[in-house]
């Protein structure tokens, strides 16, 4: 045991820990706006939209130009590389219109998935070469946090030893390279829904997934306080045929949460995973009104399930941008409520926020 | 293990949710608020140092007679002890009037425990790091406990500071064998208190110290996770964060106190009930100021902070008694103080006493201590 050699000065720990707190201050959550190209083209193609370059500005832009009341609801935002240097049609950077609402900018930092030879199809995460360089620029251009999601999935021998092993110690070198850059990393060990194990099952596997995570920040040197936690929600796998009520997948998942997230960790951002819209929020508030100990902010990383109904409401066309708009609103701020465990159901189920968003095997 | 050859079954519990629901009520019955754990688990040859320093001759029935004055506490302690922890010998004996401990204990609605650590050896090829022997029949003696009335345990691993340590072996090493521990526990009703010490010996400062720490609980709760260790039914009893006993530089209460939180949200999940820390040989008032500094410490903290002091309660009382029968009201009115000011530190609510000298300011630290 070498003397400590800090990682990071007193100066950047209260920078990197300013910057965690402040996405989830008060209820706020992430809008996680980073799908790669190809995942765009999936969404694209269910309205029906062609996956073009424009397009896919457009679509960012009618999102990012929404009223600044939405920097009550959403601390951050996570970009795609291609979207940090777009513009909207006046010719301003997406980054900038979304610092100026108070919002604070995030990059996706993995390279997609590599797999794991001798595994059941398992497979880890690639992107830490020239990782460092990459974060300085990011950082320089205007970007405060990263995200690097890993994927486990549960099935005939699976997650195995490896599969956690290896992910948890990729996700703490692209934690460690970011923190050395300025910029926070989530951290994110996605248990993917696919299968048909039930509640528990994924329970205690997302048990010995966090575990193995938090041992291999610890190895690493990461400062907690500098990081926030991108998991699934704990919940029966897709094709289970036992349904749980949100307050059953709340217990679960926060039963998992308290026994392997040290309290450092000052927020955790629930990724939807294929949930509906109504769902993720339903769940989310259950999470909050859960009551166990829970000593970090329980939020949202919101893809699908911030966007889904404005998708379907722009179809591609500009003259939609408004209802565009109001649909992405009401979600943020239904979740926003969700997270602090104010949430009241409408009763109202417009089509696209009870629809399930799964697709099997989801990469973004 | 062997890469993709390993898997990952199906859960088997470990345990079942009745045992479970039990495991987790005793270990809330201990740390309930303004409670802590009296450490009266010292072995024999750990009591040989405590008598001579007083002049009495280490006989059995000087350990007896030496518990009664601690265990004839009047009912004061309810408030304030919620377990005690008893050495093999202690949990089969009895008062003047016949009377087992154990039922006196348990009849002031305090929880028995009982050490169940068969002592340090060497790790060879280590700067002479040490891991903890016991396991072998733990599960039948702990099953045997249980039936005798205990219903948690006590388990010591030892770690030090120094140039080259403690090594990664020697973490691993401790860890596991906690875990191990902390396993056959669970199986048999006990509530496992898991206490991972890393020793004040040395000139380090408190930086490095929880540094150390957060690498040692890490390594612990990481093996607790990998041994499907109940974690709600469990205690952890870690050293503070504090500079070595050489170093040069002196710490306020409440440097210590942010040391020790810090490292322990960084480390212990909030499912864990309690912490209990040892007194690792501080002298009784500083023992109490540091505790009540962590419980007044402005970091958020989601699990009971509170004491299993040995040395710390029990100095004065020692003094007090010198091993005359005559003085053993006395003695036992020092142990009921020292344990009401620790159940307010417990709470933050201690003023501090003002009295400088006696006992209780004197330093109770003995090198590489064994209990």
């Amino acid at each position: 045991m070498a003397h400590r050699f800090p990682a990071l000065t007193q100066e950047q720990k209260k920078e990197l820990s300013e910057i965690a707190q402040r996405i989830v201050a008060n209820g706020k959550g992430i809008l996680a706006a980073d799908e790669s190209v190809g995942t765009m083209g999936n969404r694209l193609q269910r309205i029906k939209v062609e996956n073009t370059e424009e397009n896919r500005r457009q679509f960012r832009e009618i999102l990012f130009s929404v009223d600044s009341s939405i920097n009550q609801s959403i601390g951050g935002v996570i970009l795609f590389h291609e979207t940090l240097y777009q513009k909207d049609s006046q010719g301003k950077l997406f980054r900038n219109i979304l610092k100026e609402k108070g919002i604070v900018v995030g990059i996706k930092l993995d390279q997609g998935a590599a797999p794991l030879a001798g595994t059941n199809k398992e497979t880890t995460i690639q992107g830490l070469d020239g990782l460092s360089e990459r974060c300085a620029q990011y950082k320089k251009d205007g970007v405060d946090f990263g995200k690097w999601r890993a994927v486990l999935r549960i099935a005939d021998q699976c997650p195995s030893s490896l599969a956690i092993q290896e992910n948890a110690n990729a996700l703490a070198r692209y934690a460690s390279i970011c923190q050395q850059n300025g910029l926070v990393p989530i951290v994110e060990p996605e248990v993917i829904p696919d299968g048909d194990h039930d509640l528990e099952h994924c329970q205690y596997v997302t048990e010995k997934v966090l575990a193995a995570v938090y041992k291999a920040l610890n190895d690493h040197h990461v400062y907690l306080e500098g990081t926030l936690l991108k998991p699934n929600m704990v919940t029966a796998g897709h094709a289970c045929t036992k349904k749980y009520t949100p307050e059953q997948v709340a217990m679960a998942t926060v039963t998992a949460l308290h026994r392997t997230v040290p309290a450092a960790v000052p927020g955790i951002c629930f990724l939807s995973g294929g949930m509906s819209e109504e769902d993720a929020t339903l769940n989310l508030n259950a999470i909050n009104l859960c009551h166990l100990p829970k000593p970090w902010k329980l939020s949202f990383s919101y893809g699908r399930a911030l966007q889904a109904s404005a998708l379907a409401a722009w179809g591609g066309k500009a003259a939609n941008k408004k209802a565009t708009q109001e649909a992405f609103m009401k979600r943020a701020v239904a979740n926003c409520q969700a997270a602090r465990g104010q949430y009241v159901h409408s009763g109202s189920s417009e089509a696209a926020s009870t629809q399930s968003l799964f697709t099997a095997c989801y990469t973004y | 293990m062997g890469e993709g050859a390993v898997t990952m079954p199906h859960s088997y519990p470990a345990l079942s949710a009745e045992q479970k629901k039990e495991l987790s009520d005793i270990a809330l019955r201990i740390v309930a608020p303004g409670k802590g754990i009296l450490a009266a688990d010292e072995s024999v040859g750990s009591m040989a140092k405590r008598l001579s320093q007083i002049g009495v001759e280490n006989t059995e029935e000087n350990r007896r007679l030496y518990r009664q004055v601690l265990f004839s506490a009047d009912d004061r302690v309810k408030k304030c002890i919620g377990g005690v922890i008893f050495f093999h010998e202690t949990l089969y004996q009895k008062d003047d009037n016949g009377v087992p401990f154990v039922r006196t204990i348990q009849d002031k609605g305090i929880v028995v425990g009982i050490k169940v650590d068969k002592g340090v050896v060497p790790l060879a090829g280590t700067d002479g790091e040490t891991t903890t022997q016991g396991l072998d029949g733990l599960s039948e003696r702990c099953a045997q406990y249980k039936k005798d009335g205990a219903d948690f345990a006590k388990w010591r691993c030892v770690l030090k500071i120094s140039e080259r340590t403690p090594s990664a072996l020697a973490i691993l090493e401790n860890a596991n064998v906690l875990a191990r521990y902390a396993s056959i526990c669970q199986q048999n009703g006990i509530v496992p208190i898991v206490e991972p010490e890393i020793l004040p010996d040395g000139d380090h400062d408190l930086k490095r110290c929880q540094y150390v720490t957060e690498k040692v609980l890490a390594a612990v709760y990481k093996a607790l996770s990998d041994h499907h260790v109940y974690l709600e039914g469990t205690l952890l009893k870690p050293n503070m964060v504090t500079p070595g006993h050489a170093c040069p530089i002196k710490y306020t209460p409440e440097e210590i106190a942010m040391a020790t939180v810090t490292a322990l949200r960084r480390t212990v999940p909030p499912a864990v009930p309690g912490v209990t820390f040892l007194s690792g040989g501080q002298s009784e008032e500083e023992a109490s100021l540091n505790l009540n500094a962590i419980n007044r410490c402005p970091l958020p903290r989601p699990w009971a902070l509170t004491f299993s002091y040995g040395r710390a309660l029990q100095a004065s009382a020692l003094n007090a008694w010198r091993g005359q029968q005559d003085n053993a009201g006395a003695a036992t009115e020092e142990f009921i103080k020292r344990a009401e000011v620790n159940g307010l530190a417990a709470q933050g609510k201690y003023e501090g006493s003002g009295e400088d000298g006696g006992a209780a300011a004197q330093s109770l630290y003995i090198a590489n201590h064994a209990y």
